[in-house]
C-alpha cells in the first residue's frame, strides 16, 4: 500500500511536519486572498469569539 | 441505491448574546422558518415515533428510560399508553418542540437546544447532497427571516462540537430489510463506519472530548463515541445505535439509524457518506463472507486511534489476529462494495469512492478538494505557517495548536453562508457535485423518488388538509363520513404517488 509522504507524524507542535503543498495554479491567487481575509478577521477577535462559543450537547 | 436520510442538528449562536437561551433561539427559528415557508408547512405527528424499542428485540421500559429519549413525550398520553390522535392545527403548541414539516419533504424543527433539518427520504446519493444543501439553504432563509422579525441576529454552524465539550449530532438513516439479522448487521457494518472518517471526517482542532488536548483530528464526532452498540444518542454514545423506529412497515423493513458521522460542509463526503454506507449494507443483506475478515478487535478504541492519526498509517487489531489500516479496510471495502452497485449512482460512488482513497494513499493534500478534514487541515497549515515564528530554542516553528485563531477558524469553517467552508467552495478550491439550480429547487420541492414527493405535494399544495405529517403518515383534517381526522399511511417508502392527491389535483 502506497503511504502518505506528506503526514508522516501527527500534528504535534514539537514534530516536524510537512509543508503545505503548493496549490493548483488557477485557485492559489484565489485561495490567498481568502488566508489574508481569515488572517484579519481572526486578529482581533478569535479568543473572545472560541471562548463564547458554548453549545448544549445534542444527540 | 437505498432509500435514505440526513438530519442535521445545527449549532446556534447569537453573536450578540452569546449567552442567549439556545432552546428558546431555536424555537424562535423555526417560528422564522414558518414565516418564511409562508403558511405551506405543518405541525408533525408523533403518531409514528417509538424511542424505545431496540433493534435487537426487547424494549425499553419508559420509567428506566432517560428524559432525552423521550422524542414523544409532549403528546404521550399515559392514560392511553400512546400517542392518541388529536386535532394539532390551531391547538397549543409547546415552544421548545416546535416543528415545520415543509413541502420538499423535510422537518424542520427544536431539537434538545438546537435547530434540526431532517431531510427528506432520498433515493441515491446525489439526491442527499442537494436536498441536505437544500437544508442549509432553508436553515440560512429562516436565520434571514429571524433576523427581519427579531431585529437580532442569529448565526448557524453545521458541526458537532464546541470545543468545550458538548457534541451535537448529523445522523444518517438507511432503510435495511428486517430479514437482516440485527446482531450481524452490528458486527459488520461497525469497521466501515469506524474506518470511513478518513475519507468523510469534517476534521476538529483539539484532541478530547473538551479538546483538552491540542492538535488536529479527522473526525468532529470521534472523542464521543464510548460503545460499541446502544440505544442511547446523547449519552454513552455508540457506534450502532440500536433504535428500532422504521418508519415504515416494520415486518419488511428496518432502519439503521447512524450516529457516529460528521457534519460535512462539502458535497464529496457527504455523498460518500451516504453513498458507500449504503453499498456495504448491500453487501451485508447479501450475507457476503468477505466482511467477516474486515471486523476489528476493538472498534472503540479504534475511533479516536484512527481520528488522531494524520499518517494514517495506525495499524488497526483485527478480530481474525491480523491487524490492518483504515485505509487497507477501507480500500477491501470497496472492492467488496463493487460487486453491488446496483444503478448509475451507485457506479459513480464507487469511482468517487476510489479516487479519494488512491489519493489519499499517495499524498493526503492531493485530496484537498475532495476531503473535507484535509481541506480544513490544509487552510490551517498556510495560516500556521504565515505566522511561523522562532521558539525558545531559536528554531522556527509554525504557529501552535493552542493558538485561539486556529480554533477559532475551526469553528467558523462551518458557519453557514459566509464560512470559510463556503468561501473555499466559492473560490474553487473545492468540488461541487449539484449546481444552485437544483439546490434552490429542493428548497421547496420534494424528492419525486420517495414517499416525500406525497408529504411535500400534500404541505405544499394542500396545507389547509393537513392537520400534521410524520414520516410514514399525513394526517387530514377534513369534513369525511368517518369524522374530521383521517390518517394516510405511508409505509412503503417508496410510495411516491397517492390517490387522494390526484382526486385533489384532478
Amino acid at each position: 500500500m502506497p503511504q502518505t509522504h506528506a503526514s508522516g507524524q501527527p500534528y504535534e507542535d514539537d514534530a516536524p511536519e510537512p509543508a503545505p503543498p503548493a496549490a493548483k495554479a488557477e485557485s492559489s491567487d484565489a485561495l490567498d486572498s481568502l488566508l489574508d481575509e481569515i488572517d484579519d478577521s481572526l486578529q482581533t477577535n478569535a479568543e473572545q469569539f472560541v471562548r463564547s462559543f458554548v453549545q448544549k450537547g445534542g444527540q | 441505491m437505498r432509500v435514505a436520510g440526513i438530519e442535521t442538528e445545527y449549532g446556534i449562536v447569537d453573536p450578540a448574546q452569546p449567552q442567549a437561551n439556545p432552546i428558546l433561539l431555536s424555537s424562535r427559528l423555526v417560528s422564522a422558518c414558518r414565516l418564511w415557508a409562508n403558511g405551506r408547512t405543518a405541525p408533525w405527528d408523533y403518531g409514528g415515533e417509538d424511542p424505545l424499542q431496540d433493534q435487537r428485540g426487547m424494549r425499553r421500559d419508559r420509567a428506566k428510560a432517560g428524559a432525552d429519549m423521550l422524542t414523544d413525550v409532549h403528546e404521550w398520553d399515559p392514560a392511553h399508553g400512546r400517542i392518541s390522535l388529536r386535532r394539532r392545527r390551531g391547538s397549543w403548541e409547546d415552544p421548545a418542540h416546535l416543528n415545520a414539516v415543509l413541502s420538499n419533504g423535510a422537518r424542520f424543527y427544536v431539537d434538545h437546544a438546537h435547530p434540526e433539518y431532517s431531510g427528506p427520504e432520498v433515493a441515491t446519493a446525489h439526491e442527499a447532497v442537494v436536498w441536505d444543501r437544500a437544508g442549509d439553504a432553508i436553515a440560512l432563509a429562516a436565520a434571514e427571516r429571524y433576523a427581519v422579525e427579531e431585529d437580532l441576529r442569529v448565526e448557524l454552524y453545521k458541526n458537532n462540537v464546541d470545543g468545550k465539550g458538548a457534541s451535537y449530532g448529523t445522523h444518517e438513516n438507511f432503510l435495511v430489510r428486517r430479514d437482516v439479522d440485527f446482531d450481524e448487521l452490528a458486527r459488520l457494518i461497525t469497521s466501515h463506519l469506524v474506518t470511513r472518517q478518513v475519507v468523510v471526517g469534517a476534521g476538529r482542532v483539539g484532541l478530547g472530548q473538551r479538546g483538552e488536548r491540542p492538535g488536529f483530528q479527522i473526525s468532529q464526532r470521534a472523542d464521543y463515541m464510548e460503545t460499541e452498540i446502544g440505544l442511547e444518542t446523547t449519552l454513552r454514545r455508540p457506534i450502532v445505535n440500536t433504535r428500532d423506529e422504521p418508519h415504515a412497515d416494520r415486518k419488511r423493513w428496518r432502519r439503521l439509524h447512524v450516529i457516529i458521522g460528521d457534519a460535512n460542509c462539502l458535497d464529496v463526503p457527504t455523498f460518500l457518506k451516504v453513498g458507500t454506507t449504503s453499498l456495504v449494507l448491500s453487501a451485508i443483506e447479501a450475507e457476503d463472507e468477505r466482511l467477516d475478515a474486515l471486523v476489528l478487535a476493538e472498534p472503540v478504541a479504534a475511533v479516536s486511534r484512527i481520528s488522531h492519526d494524520l499518517s494514517l498509517r495506525a495499524e488497526l487489531p483485527l478480530a481474525s489476529g491480523e491487524v490492518a489500516t483504515a485505509l487497507e479496510i477501507q480500500r477491501a471495502l470497496l472492492t467488496i462494495a463493487r460487486d453491488y452497485a446496483a444503478d448509475a449512482d451507485d457506479v459513480q460512488v464507487i469511482a468517487r469512492w476510489e479516487q479519494v482513497l488512491d489519493a489519499l494513499g499517495r499524498d493526503i493534500f492531493s485530496a484537498s478538494k475532495d476531503v473535507e478534514w484535509v481541506a480544513k487541515l490544509q487552510l490551517l497549515g498556510r495560516l500556521r505557517d504565515k505566522h511561523s515564528a522562532p521558539g525558545p530554542d531559536g528554531a522556527v516553528a509554525p504557529l501552535p495548536w493552542t493558538d485561539p485563531r486556529l480554533a477559532a477558524l475551526d469553528l467558523q469553517w462551518s458557519r453557514l453562508g459566509d464560512g470559510w467552508a463556503a468561501r473555499l467552495s466559492a473560490a474553487g478550491a473545492v468540488t461541487r457535485l449539484t449546481d444552485d439550480a437544483e439546490v434552490a429547487a429542493a428548497v421547496h420541492a420534494a424528492p419525486q423518488s420517495t414517499r416525500a414527493a406525497v408529504r411535500g405535494a400534500f404541505v405544499g399544495a394542500h396545507p389547509e388538509l393537513v392537520d400534521a405529517a410524520g414520516w410514514s403518515t399525513v394526517v387530514l383534517d377534513r369534513e369525511t363520513a368517518h369524522g374530521r381526522l383521517e390518517v394516510l399511511h405511508l409505509d412503503d417508502p417508496l410510495q411516491t404517488s397517492h390517490p387522494l392527491l390526484e382526486q385533489l389535483d384532478g
